[in-house]
């Protein structure tokens, strides 16, 4: 049995939908939100479906206000989720920022439209890659995943949910505005126990707490919540464990390493990949989002011309892959990096191919890449 | 640990709520947040309201640190960004009593969007706003209460823009209560915290407080007990007044009261009312 008001079956949706759902399943039951196309059906559908569950809906007077909204509703206890697009991204840095620092486990959603600036509001792009890694100030690291499916915009929403709240790190759906808007086969499983993270609970007494002790040496510390008697304080000033502000390089030193090392030394756990005919590859497709979908055309032609191309499909773009990538350019002849942007994770590809050759398939954002384009990419590079 | 003095080894009702082991603070001599932190506690106290259950939230600036000097479950988050910080906390479990403690600069100027849409939705929070006319943390700047021709780090010729009346932006946006104290007017203040945590809805006081480092240094009241002797030479009460008329001038009274307290459904009470009649209707 489904847990009361999530569903369960087989639906046919659009991505920003599917993102909902995957939220509401994942026990998400607080969505803060400002309207931006094309980000705006999953807070229609989350205003629509959270009074169902039990769960509140705001619409805040702007983006600042949502990614604030959440980090106070995840520090009440409940799973909490923004969604947004490009000019809302932008302005949400600063409190991105503050959830890293405050270890807040939440959910940022950007469909990705084609900018600067208002750009193309209704149309697709991925130029948001490196906002999505360095858009905050300071020295941090950020969990990232690239759904490719409207299934996966469901089952990598509930991920998202899930490493959040294990790692305690805001975590950032970066889908893009043609897998939010197209609609697909959408199955949705009966959510067990097991499938959903919840994060760790203070074990000391409420004497004894303090909110960044490193109490199981996981580098991710227990969480008390407000209103349980731990009388906790937490700060966006660079603190100690006690969570007291110490304006000190080392009490930097201490907490910054903490907090990058805590996704850095989980990558293993943190990333997933799907990989497509990439067995005797020497020519891969290196994509994520609906750019990875049109690789696979791409690559099916290839095969047929004697070509053996293969995909690797980044579904966790961020920490990145490099492990992955470092293995493949063992034996790869050329990286294709096509995204819908004017090179952004080309460049960690490149970072990471200990000098096999890496060629971006660069666009503007408008439409996406036309299956030829990377076609005739993988052909370069193959002669 | 440092020294404590007799007065605070015999111990009072404040100190359990102050975290100790942060002392000295970081407020200057004759600073105007300590004692509005005091009030604060003196006020929940009065109101008989749960310590464990009180979530204190501030942004940034002076009177932003006092979120690190309660020992409650407090937050120190970013500039002008502590409302909806605190809307969050309170939608997310409603039983928690939330405060935000924070200065001008932060909520009304920086934070005024924030401020309004809080107050219009009658989020039941109480916000303590402690107004020095300053940035004091970043050494004296002009904000959006700097009164006009008052002088600042950065208007050195006197203040050309026109000061935000807070009572009367608060009143407007549909804060539910509503009063302005100063740093003499604590009892008065510890009364006005304590009736406005017994009632519901989005609750705005406004202190009046010295900043003697900067803002007074430049305005010819140097020392904590120049601004003392100000408040007390220029403060009038009068509760009721009309917060169209209680704008802050450098040569005016300073008008201090109760000016607004009226009963409104809070957020959480228009949702319940509306989701109630979608679900008679069976639309939900």
């Amino acid at each position: 049995m489904a847990e009361k008001g999530t569903l369960c079956g087989e639906y046919f949706m659009n991505g920003d939908t599917a993102c909902a759902e995957g939220a509401i399943s994942a026990g998400c039951r607080f969505f803060a939100g400002y309207p931006i196309t094309p980000a705006t059906e999953i807070a229609e559908r989350m205003a629509d479906r959270l009074p169902q569950v039990d769960g509140t809906y705001i619409q805040m007077e702007d983006e600042m206000a949502s990614m604030n909204a959440i980090l106070g509703a995840s520090w009440a206890g409940v799973k909490a989720m923004t969604s947004t697009s490009g000019p809302g991204f932008s302005l949400m840095m600063e409190n991105l920022g503050l959830g890293v620092m405050l270890e807040t486990p939440c959910v940022v959603v950007n469909i990705q439209r084609a900018g600067p600036s208002t750009g193309l509001p209704t149309m697709v792009a991925q130029a948001d890659m490196m906002q999505a890694r360095w858009g905050a100030h300071g020295s941090y690291e950020i969990i990232a995943v690239t759904p490719s499916s409207i299934q996966e915009m469901f089952d990598l929403t509930i991920r998202a949910f899930n490493l959040s709240e294990k790692y305690r790190v805001p975590v950032l759906v970066m889908a893009d505005e043609a897998i939010g808007h197209m609609s697909e086969k959408l199955v949705i499983p009966e959510i067990k126990p097991g499938d959903i993270v919840n994060r760790k609970k203070p074990k000391v007494s409420k004497d004894e707490y303090w909110p960044y002790v490193d109490y199981d040496n996981d580098l991710v510390p227990p969480m008390a919540v407000a209103g349980e008697g731990y009388h906790f304080h937490t700060t966006g000033l660079t603190h100690d464990e006690r969570g007291y502000p110490i304006m000190t390089a080392e009490a930097q030193d201490k907490l910054i390493r903490r907090l990058v090392g805590k996704i850095r030394l989980n990558h293993k756990d943190i990333i997933t990949l799907k990989e497509f005919r990439t067995e005797d590859a020497d020519i891969i497709v290196c994509a994520y989002g609906i750019t990875a979908r049109i690789s696979r055309l791409a690559i099916d032609q290839a095969r047929e011309n004697g070509i053996k191309a293969g995909l690797v499909q980044l579904q966790t773009v961020w920490p990145f892959a490099e492990e992955r990538i470092r293995e493949l350019a063992r034996h790869a002849k050329a990286f294709i990096v096509p995204e819908i942007n004017m090179g952004q994770i080309v460049l960690e590809v490149e970072r990471c191919a200990g000098g096999v050759k890496t060629v971006s398939v660069p666009h503007p954002g408008g439409t996406v890449q036309q299956p030829q384009m990377i076609l005739d990419a993988i052909r370069e590079a193959a002669r | 640990m440092t020294t404590t003095s007799p007065k605070t080894d015999q111990g009072n009702s404040l100190q359990r709520f102050l975290r100790l082991d942060r002392m000295p603070h970081i407020f200057c001599s004759g600073c105007g947040v300590g004692p509005v932190i005091s009030s604060y506690i003196r006020g929940f106290l009065k109101a008989g309201i749960d310590p464990d259950s009180i979530a204190f939230v501030s942004g940034i600036g002076c009177s932003g640190r006092a979120a690190g000097y309660v020992k409650l479950d407090s937050f120190h988050t970013t500039h002008g960004r502590a409302i909806p910080f605190a809307t969050g906390l309170k939608l997310a479990n409603p039983k928690l009593n939330v405060v935000v403690f924070s200065g001008d600069g932060d909520l009304a100027t920086i934070g005024g969007n924030h401020l309004i849409h809080a107050a219009r939705r009658n989020i039941d929070i109480l916000c303590i706003c402690i107004n020095n006319f300053n940035y004091g943390m970043t050494g004296g700047q002009m904000g959006c209460t700097t009164p006009w021709n008052a002088l600042t780090t950065t208007s050195p010729y006197g203040n050309f823009e026109t000061p935000t009346n807070l009572p009367y932006l608060m009143a407007a946006s549909g804060a539910t209560y509503i009063s302005r104290w100063t740093t003499l007017h604590l009892r008065e203040l510890e009364g006005s915290i304590a009736e406005a945590l017994g009632k519901r809805g989005f609750s705005f006081i406004e202190v009046v407080a010295p900043c003697p480092t900067v803002y007074g240094r430049l305005n010819k009241r140097p020392r904590g007990l120049d601004e003392m002797l100000y408040y007390q030479q220029k403060s009038i009460v009068r509760h009721g007044a009309d917060p169209k008329e209680v704008g802050i001038s450098l040569d005016s009274p300073i008008i201090v009261g109760k000016f607004l307290d009226v009963q409104c459904p809070t957020y959480l009470e228009s949702r319940q009312k509306i989701l109630d009649k979608a679900r008679e209707k069976g639309r939900l």
